[in-house]
C-alpha cells in the first residue's frame, strides 16, 4: 500500500465516523436526558440518575390522548390512500405509453409541493364547505400526497406482474373482477402491506402539513412541538427514548429475517 | 381511460376512474385552485363578500414584494434551502458513493438498515434531539468549552442551528437516489478511469458524478422542496432573527387573520418551488418520470 492510500483510508474513516456520530449522537444525548434529575431535558450538568421521568410520561394524559389522535389519523389515513393509490397504480400502468407520462406528473405533484402549502391549500377550500380544521382534514390533506407514496410502490410491484397471467385466467373462464380478487391482488399483496407500513409511519411523522389543517385537535407532533414551548421535560425524552429503542429492536428484527431468508434461498439454490 | 375499462371491466373500471377523480380533482386540483383563488382576492369582512370591492387582482402578491422584511425572509428562506440542499449533497456523496461502489452487499445492507433507525422516528423528534444538544447551557457548548475550543458558550440558535438541523433531517432523501445512481455505474469504469491515471477529482469530476447526475439532481431537489417548506427546524431551532418563510406564512393565518395574503404567500413559495425543480430537472436533463422512485 502506498502512503497516499493510507492517507486516503485514514481520512475516509474518519469521515464515516463523523457521519454516524452527526447521525447518532443528537439520538443518544436525547435518550440519556430522560435519566438526569434535570428538569430541562439535558446531559450537562448531570444532577443524578432517575426513573421519575418515565412515570411523568405515563401520568401525562394530555401526551397519551395525542398519541391516540395520531394513532386515529394513521388508520384512516391508510383507509383512504391505500384504495386510492392502488386504483391510481392500475390506472396508470393500463394505459398507453403516451398518455401515462401527463398523467404521472399530475399524480406525482403533491411530493414537489411544500408541505405547508398543501394543508394551507386543503384549509382554504374547505373553509369555504364551511368545514373546519380537525382530525377530518388532517386526514384529507395527509392523504392526498401519502396516496402518491402507495401509488409509487403498488405500480413498482406490478412493473414485475406479467400480464399473460391475466390472460391464462380469462381464458379459463374467470370473470374479470375474479381476475382482479384472485390473480392481481394476491400478487399486490407484499406490495400492499408494505405501503399501510410506509404511509402510517408517514402519517405519525407528519407536522409541516397537520399543523395547518389541526383545527383544535392535537396530534403527537403538534403536542411535542408546543411542549417545547410551553415547558418541556424529560418526560418527552422517556417517548422519544421508547421510539428510538422500538425503531432500533425493528431494525433489527428485520435484518434477522433478511439473513435467515437469505440462508434460505442460498440453501434452495 | 378505456384501456382501463377494457382491462378491469365496466364496475371495477369505473370504481378504479371513480378513485383516481376523487384524488387529483377534489384533493390535488380543487384545492389548490381554491388557494390561488384567496391569493388574488382582498381580504374582506363576511358582510362585503361578494361586493364591489370583492375584485381579482394582484395586491396581496405585491404586498410582498413591497414589505422590505418579508421580503428579505423569502429570498433569505431560498438561498438559506439552497444552501441545505448543497451541504446535505457534500455531507452525503462520500458515504453513497462508498456503499454503491465499495461496500461488501452486507455492509451495504446495515449501514442503510442503521440510516434508516433515525427516520422511523419522526421530524420533531428529530429535530428536538438538536434543541437539546444545541441549549445554549447545553452539551455541545459544555463539550466544547472542556476542549478549551471556545471560551463562552455560543447560541447557536438561529441560522446555524436550523441549517444542522435542516440538514439532518433530510439526509436520506439526498442519500438514497444518489446511492441509486452511483450503484448502476460499472466498478470497471472507476478501475479503467484510474488505470489511464486518472486522480481521485478528475474520476469523480468526469466519470462518477456525469453518471449520478440524475441521482444527484433528484436528491437536491427534494431537499431544497422539504427545507423551503419546512416549519419545525425554523420554529424550534430559530431565533428571532432568522425567521424562514414558512412562519410568515403560518403568522398571517393564525396571527394576523388573513388568510387571503397568507394564501398569496404560500402561492408564491409553491411556485417558486415548482419553477426550481422544473429547472434543476430541465438542466440535469432528468425526466419528471424518474424522480420519485
Amino acid at each position: 500500500m502506498r502512503a497516499s492510500d493510507v492517507i486516503r483510508n485514514a481520512l475516509f474513516a474518519l469521515y464515516f465516523v463523523a457521519f454516524f456520530a452527526y447521525l447518532f449522537l443528537p439520538l443518544g444525548i436525547m435518550g440519556a436526558a430522560t435519566f438526569n434529575e434535570s428538569r430541562f431535558p439535558t446531559v450537562t450538568p448531570w444532577q443524578g440518575t432517575t426513573l421519575q421521568w418515565f412515570n411523568e410520561l405515563w401520568a401525562d394524559a394530555a401526551m397519551w390522548q395525542s398519541l391516540w389522535t395520531s394513532i386515529i389519523i394513521a388508520f384512516f389515513v391508510v383507509l383512504v390512500s391505500l384504495p386510492i393509490g392502488t386504483a391510481a397504480a392500475l390506472v396508470l400502468t393500463s394505459l398507453h405509453q403516451k398518455a401515462r407520462g401527463p398523467l404521472y406528473a399530475v399524480m406525482v405533484s403533491p411530493l414537489l409541493t411544500p408541505g405547508v402549502v398543501i394543508g394551507i391549500a386543503t384549509l382554504v377550500l374547505w373553509r369555504q364547505l364551511g368545514v373546519g380544521g380537525g382530525v377530518f382534514l388532517i386526514v384529507v390533506a395527509q392523504s392526498s400526497y401519502i396516496i402518491c407514496y402507495v401509488m409509487l410502490m403498488i405500480a413498482a410491484r406490478l412493473q414485475r406482474f406479467d400480464r399473460t397471467q391475466e390472460e391464462a385466467a380469462l381464458g379459463l373462464g374467470a370473470s374479470k373482477f375474479m381476475v382482479f380478487r384472485r390473480v392481481l391482488l394476491p400478487f399486490l399483496k407484499p406490495a400492499l402491506i408494505a405501503a399501510a407500513f410506509l404511509a402510517i409511519l408517514q402519517s405519525i411523522e407528519n407536522y409541516n402539513t397537520t399543523l395547518f389543517v389541526r383545527g383544535f385537535d392535537t396530534p403527537l407532533t403538534v403536542y411535542i412541538a408546543t411542549k417545547v414551548r410551553t415547558g418541556l421535560t424529560p418526560a418527552v425524552n422517556a417517548l422519544a427514548l421508547i421510539m428510538i429503542t422500538a425503531s432500533i429492536l425493528g431494525a433489527i428484527a428485520y435484518e434477522v429475517l433478511r439473513r435467515r431468508e437469505a440462508r434460505r434461498k442460498a440453501n434452495l439454490a | 381511460m378505456g384501456d382501463v375499462f377494457k382491462r378491469f371491466g365496466g364496475g371495477l373500471g369505473t370504481v378504479f376512474t371513480a378513485l383516481v377523480l376523487v384524488w387529483l380533482a377534489g384533493m390535488v386540483l380543487a384545492p389548490n385552485i381554491t388557494m390561488i383563488d384567496y391569493a388574488l382576492r382582498p381580504n374582506l369582512p363576511p358582510s362585503a363578500i361578494g361586493g364591489d370591492q370583492d375584485v381579482y387582482s394582484l395586491s396581496n402578491i405585491l404586498y410582498l414584494a413591497g414589505e422590505d422584511v418579508h421580503r428579505a425572509i423569502f429570498f433569505k428562506t431560498i438561498w438559506a434551502s439552497a444552501l441545505v440542499a448543497f451541504i446535505t449533497f457534500v455531507v452525503c456523496y462520500p458515504i453513497a458513493y462508498w456503499l454503491a461502489q465499495n461496500a461488501t452487499p452486507n455492509q451495504t445492507a446495515l449501514v442503510l438498515l442503521a440510516l434508516t433507525i433515525p427516520f422511523w422516528i419522526n421530524e420533531v423528534l428529530r429535530t428536538l434531539a438538536w434543541y437539546i444538544l444545541l441549549a445554549f447551557r447545553g452539551p455541545l457548548n459544555e463539550a466544547l468549552l472542556a476542549i478549551g475550543i471556545i471560551d463562552a458558550p455560543v447560541r447557536w440558535f438561529g441560522d446555524t442551528g436550523v441549517l444542522a438541523g435542516m440538514v439532518y433531517a433530510y439526509i436520506l432523501f439526498m442519500l438514497f437516489p444518489i446511492y441509486n445512481a452511483i450503484e448502476s455505474l460499472e466498478k470497471s469504469q472507476v478501475e479503467a478511469a484510474k488505470d489511464l491515471g486518472a486522480s481521485t477529482w478528475r474520476i469523480h469530476a468526469r466519470v462518477v458524478i456525469p453518471h449520478a447526475k440524475a441521482g444527484i439532481a433528484t436528491g437536491c431537489v427534494f431537499t431544497f422542496m422539504l427545507a423551503a417548506g419546512s416549519y419545525v427546524a425554523p420554529a424550534l431551532l430559530g431565533a428571532p432573527g432568522s425567521r424562514w418563510f414558512t412562519q410568515i406564512i403560518y403568522n398571517w393565518f393564525f396571527e394576523g387573520g388573513n388568510w387571503n395574503r397568507g394564501a398569496a404567500y404560500a402561492l408564491v413559495l409553491l411556485v417558486l418551488c415548482l419553477v426550481v425543480v422544473l429547472v434543476t430537472l430541465k438542466l440535469a436533463r432528468v425526466n419528471l418520470t424518474d424522480v420519485a422512485k
